[in-house]
């Protein structure tokens, strides 16, 4: 036990996926992928469900066997054909998969069990894992006697012990009520970040996502949609799909003219600078990225608010801009009327173009 | 409210299928104990016949216990894990699978006996020993414990927890052994208690099946009804109720009164 | 998961049993009767025979009756018992179940004791009447017997079903007037109507190939179990036996099946 689960950053494997595909029974659920996580680095696999994130997290951890050979490798070795129990890979479950007939701490203690390792040796292991879970006062009870955050730290503590190269968390806060699960995923990123450990986290929550992710790859219909940085995916989103998943998007579409785009609805409109050749574009911003100002003008919106939510902090507002729809988020002591017109100005970088039915 | 004149016809008819089902147990229990059955109470109670009963049939009391014990650790070894493959293949092959094996319960007794009999007859030593009696239990108390497993494994989600047990590094087998099988011990149970209920009340292939060597305590019992006194008779279904209350207790502790159907 | 190995082993002992003393007993069965001296006619022979078809025909008689007089009375019991709470009513559901585990010798000696020769029945009628009726080595006896170990089994069916049933239902029934028997017809029948099929079916089969009662009776019926008995080892007629055998297996199979394809509904 030299080795400690507070290791130095970099411990476990640097995972590598060359073309990696998966089919059942003729239908493929993962498109060739190619993937690289270096050692110690969160990855979260984000998307909906169906998209082909627990796949790819199932067949990185053995449980799933990729269509061809050499598809997969940690740290530079092969392991496509190795199953999970000899992959040395620690998995947490969405149902935890801890075992009803074992204690907390026997359930922690299994992997080491398995690896042979001595009564005491293993407990000593098991408890100083629990502790840095916080579950120590509960070695000893049944899993049914403890609470779904604690199972849920559980099955972290479960998965770490066995000094995993790899860990693998499946959806492991779905299974929680919102404010629990708001409070683990800062405590599983800081243990993960503390850990050092590779991970590969799949959520469909992005929220969740930007949180823990130290890089963030989308997933649709079993392909990487894009896999970035978690502001990158935000501000930068490579697509229509992913822009739309990861949050909320405005699109205004118009006419490109003397690098400007302007829409005129009569007491509405919008002159926003694009440069580049005359086209029909659709310029996308998110709601955050508006300012209200004095009046129009080049680089100004004017829209007629059409209802507004308090948020709290923030409020947002519906708007319309010759007869297109738009989503704005603002702070919330300012007061605004349905009906009223109101003119904001755009932050420059977070005005994004994509292509007309991109 | 007042009730009704169906709900007093109801309770009647309870009442007398109640009767109609336990006086005759009560008759037997106190025949077997009687001096003389005839007479009735008056003539006194005794244990001479229920001693009767043990020097005459003994050896069939302990073959039955032998029978069940030998069918029991049969069952075990081949149903506990069968339930498992039969789970884990599923879909349409392991249904196929699952109704043959379980046919010797919508077969009657006597077919399976005859088969085997016809089958085995030719080999002496098995068809004359006792394990030839236990192999024609197991193979009619084998799809109750099928059940009792399949049935609560339908329950947990063993596929998880065979994953979670495999991150964990732990082989196969050694999955089935700490993680599976821990996780079924209820069915386990209530599938042994009735396989060794249905072992030791076991008539219609035993019957046919048993040599004079080989008899068990329902075929002593078939004897003892067609040749001896009525109090013997009944002292040694007296025996015979002393052996499976208990295990009918049991199992009525595991699963309660719903449980799968066991009978002659 | 790679496991093919591991769940060969798993299912080997069953395989094996299963091919061992289940399938090749049973494809013996099947050679045994077509190779006597009528051949696959041995079939023919149980509905042409008239000793056959008169056993056939008592037979499915009788498990008919026990079917119907089972439902019967189990129906009524069932909804006695259920969602009605009384001390002693777990001690009562046990001690009506407990049957269940008797074999047919020991149904057949309750019988003995109830009409026999010192049965319960003729010692009150000698008291009452001055005549010993004794009914137990009769057809009367037969379904009497028959009726004591379906009863409790069919019992657990629909009182399962039974519990299930709202009672708002048959409230509502009153409610809007029906009388007690509109109500069975309109209401708990049909509620009730799944489990008084798979119940029937279960009861039917179980009466079909039943032998330990019919065996201690020693009734001048004979059963189809009994002439199968009888044929093998008094007449050593091994091709009719297996024949015979084959008929009521399938018999049994398929009401066990038929009571597997529930009806829709409930």
């Amino acid at each position: 036990m030299t080795q400690t689960a507070n290791a130095a950053p970099g411990t476990g494997a640097a995972i590598t996926a060359r073309a990696l595909t998966k089919s059942f029974h003729g239908t493929t659920v993962l498109h060739p992928t190619d993937l690289h996580v270096p050692a110690g680095e969160i990855l979260v696999l984000l998307g909906p469900s169906g998209c082909g994130k627990t796949t790819l997290l199932r067949l990185i951890a053995g449980l799933e066997r990729p269509d061809g050979p050499d598809m997969l490798r940690f740290d530079g070795e092969d392991v496509s054909g190795v199953p999970v129990e000899r992959r040395n890979v620690g998995m947490v479950f969405q149902s935890y998969a801890l075992f009803p007939n074992m204690t907390v701490g026997e359930n922690v203690a299994y992997g080491l069990k398995v690896r042979g390792l001595p009564s005491a040796e293993r407990r000593a292991e098991a408890g100083r894992l629990l502790a840095l879970v916080g579950l120590e006062e509960h070695a000893g009870k049944r899993i049914t006697a403890i609470s779904g955050g604690q199972r849920q730290r559980c099955a972290l503590a479960r998965a770490l012990a066995i000094k995993p190269r790899v860990l693998l968390l499946d959806e492991p806060l779905a299974a929680l009520d919102a404010v629990l699960r708001e409070r683990l995923r800062a405590e599983i990123g800081l243990l993960l970040r503390e850990f050092g450990i590779t991970a590969v986290y799949v959520t469909h929550d992005q929220a969740e996502a930007m949180a823990i992710g130290d890089r963030i790859a989308v997933m649709q219909a079993g392909r990487i949609a894009q896999i970035d940085r978690p502001e990158v995916i935000y501000h930068r989103p490579a697509n229509d799909f992913v822009a739309d998943f990861v949050g909320t998007m405005n699109r205004l579409a118009g006419p490109v003219r003397d690098g400007r785009l302007v829409l005129d609805g009569g007491d509405t409109r919008a002159d926003l600078p694009t440069g580049g050749p005359d086209r029909e574009a659709i310029l996308c911003f998110r709601p955050e990225a508006v300012r209200l100002r004095d009046g129009p003008g080049e680089g100004a919106i004017l829209a007629r608010i059409t209802a507004t939510t308090f948020f709290g902090a923030t409020q947002r507002l519906l708007a319309e801009v010759a007869g297109q729809v738009l989503r704005l988020d603002l702070p919330s002591g300012l007061t605004f009327r349905p009906g009223q017109l109101a003119a904001f100005s755009l932050e420059g970088p977070a005005l994004l173009e994509f292509p007309r039915n991109g | 409210m007042g009730r009704r004149w169906t709900t007093w016809a109801g309770i009647g008819l309870t009442a007398l299928l109640t009767l109609f089902l336990i006086l005759p147990v009560l008759l037997s229990i106190m025949a077997g104990l009687c001096v003389n059955y005839a007479r009735g109470l008056s003539s006194g109670l005794t244990l001479a016949w229920v001693g009767q009963v043990l020097d005459l049939y003994l050896d069939t009391i302990l073959r039955s216990l032998a029978v069940a014990a030998t069918t029991l650790v049969l069952t075990l070894l081949i149903g506990v894990p069968g339930a498992y493959a039969l789970v884990r293949r599923g879909g349409p092959l392991a249904r196929i699978v699952e109704e043959v094996v379980t046919l010797p319960v919508a077969i009657p007794g006597l077919a399976l006996a005859l088969g085997l009999i016809i089958t085995y007859g030719g080999y002496g030593t098995f068809r004359q020993s006792t394990l030839f009696i236990a192999v024609g239990h197991v193979l009619f108390t084998l799809p109750f414990m099928l059940r009792a497993v399949m049935a609560v494994l339908e329950t947990i989600d063993w596929r998880v927890l065979d994953e979670g047990a495999a991150s964990l590094g732990a082989p196969a087998w050694r999955r089935f052994v700490d993680v599976i099988l821990p996780n079924v011990r209820e069915g386990i149970l209530a599938g042994s208690l009735t396989v060794v209920t249905l072992s030791v009340g076991e008539f219609n292939l035993t019957w046919m099946m048993h040599t004079p060597t080989t008899k068990t305590l329902p075929v002593g019992l078939a004897d003892a009804y067609a040749s001896l006194r009525l109090e013997i008779a009944s002292a040694y279904t007296l025996v015979f109720l002393v052996m499976i209350v208990p295990l009918l207790v049991g199992l009525q502790m595991v699963a309660g009164p719903q449980r799968e159907r066991i009978g002659p | 998961m790679r496991t093919r190995r591991f769940d060969l082993l798993l299912i080997l002992p069953l395989a094996v049993f299963t091919l061992a003393f289940l399938i090749l007993p049973l494809a013996r069965l099947g050679v045994t009767a077509v190779e006597g001296e009528r051949g696959a006619m041995a079939f023919l022979a149980i509905l042409t025979e008239p000793r056959y078809r008169a056993s056939l025909l008592a037979t499915l008689l009788l498990a008919l009756a026990t079917t119907a007089g089972t439902l019967a009375i189990a129906t009524v019991a069932a909804q006695t018992l259920a969602n009605r709470r009384f001390p002693g009513r777990g001690l009562l559901l046990s001690l009506l179940t407990f049957p269940l585990a008797f074999p047919g010798v020991v149904v057949g000696f309750m019988v003995i004791l109830l009409g026999g020769r010192l049965g319960l029945v003729g010692g009150v009628t000698r008291a009452v009447a001055g005549t010993n009726v004794v009914f137990a080595y009769s057809l009367t006896g037969l379904f009497i017997g028959y009726l004591y170990f379906s009863v409790p089994r069919v019992l657990l069916t629909i009182l399962a079903a039974a519990e299930k049933l709202d009672p708002a239902l048959v409230e509502a029934a009153r409610s809007l007037g029906a009388g007690p028997l509109a109500i069975q017809r309109d209401v708990v029948l049909p509620a009730l109507f799944p489990a008084l099929y798979t119940g029937g079916a279960l009861c039917f089969a179980t009466a079909m190939g039943a032998f330990g009662t019919a065996f201690t009776l020693a009734t001048n019926v004979d059963v189809v179990p009994m002439l199968i008995y009888t044929e093998f080892t008094l007449a050593t007629n091994a091709a009719m036996a297996a024949a015979l055998s084959i008929a009521l297996g399938l018999i049994t199979w398929l009401a066990l099946a038929l009571a597997r394809l529930r009806p829709a509904g409930v």
